[in-house]
């Protein structure tokens, strides 16, 4: 059952304050894989403190650390916006669902994926260097950097 | 900032891997440890042998991405535990 939309709010905005877009749909989802040249970080927001309250600081910390970062960013919530979390695990179906996680692809191939265990008990620095690891071997440094 | 939940102990809401003294191992989500045993949420277990795989070779697969949740609940007694680690630091 989805809880309330005040007490979710923040956590969408830490993300959509980064320039993350917010899929809440299936329509949404679709239209951010559309486009698959490039690469795209999609994150699995969740409510849970024990490990969310670390993924969302990290995935800050790793995106205002600068180039190379993903071209475009996109989340779902698991648990709100469940027709658009669907839809958005379709796309690495043989990975079991968690949230919250963090997977990034490359023209529309997956090529990284943090589970939820990975960020557990971590801290924002931690969860950073692994989401800094994974854009330097497979995101470009933007032309003029 | 996030929902958290109190009173639950250390491992609350971590993934963790639960062997046992048997042939039998357990990852889940944390939920108490108690007295009586360990609970787990949204978890799996594995026997020793079972499709081919040792424990430790279900445990390093279950490592690289989690495990597919086959059970809501799951009850490890406390006389059956033989550890209980994050998955998070097995090494995949």
């Amino acid at each position: 059952m989805p809880y309330s939309e005040l007490l979710v709010r923040p956590m969408r905005e830490e993300l959509t304050t980064l320039g993350f877009e917010d899929l809440r749909s299936s329509a949404d989802v679709d239209g951010f894989f559309g486009q698959t040249s490039g690469t795209a970080l999609l994150v699995v927001n969740s409510v849970c403190g024990c490990a969310a309250g670390m993924a969302r600081p990290g995935v800050r910390e790793a995106l205002e650390a600068g180039e190379p970062r993903p071209d475009r960013l996109g989340t779902v919530f698991a648990g709100q916006d469940l027709d658009a979390t669907a839809e958005a695990r379709g796309h690495f179906a043989d990975i079991p669902p968690s949230s919250p996680s963090v997977a990034l692809f490359k023209d529309g191939e997956l090529v990284f994926f943090l589970p939820r265990h990975r960020i557990e008990g971590r801290t924002a620095e931690q969860v950073a260097h692994d989401l800094r690891a994974a854009f330097a071997e497979h995101c470009a440094v933007a032309a003029g950097h | 900032m996030g929902t958290f939940h109190q009173n639950k102990g250390e491992l609350h809401g971590i993934t963790v891997v639960v062997d046992t003294t048997g042939a039998e191992i357990f990852v889940g989500r944390c939920d108490t440890v108690t007295e009586q045993g360990v609970i787990l949420l949204d978890g799996d277990v594995h026997r020793d042998g079972d499709g081919g795989r040792s424990k430790e070779e279900w445990v390093n697969r279950a490592s690289q991405f989690g495990v597919w949740k086959k059970f809501d609940r799951l009850v490890v007694p406390t006389d059956k535990v033989a550890s209980i680690r994050r998955l998070g630091e097995v090494a995949g």
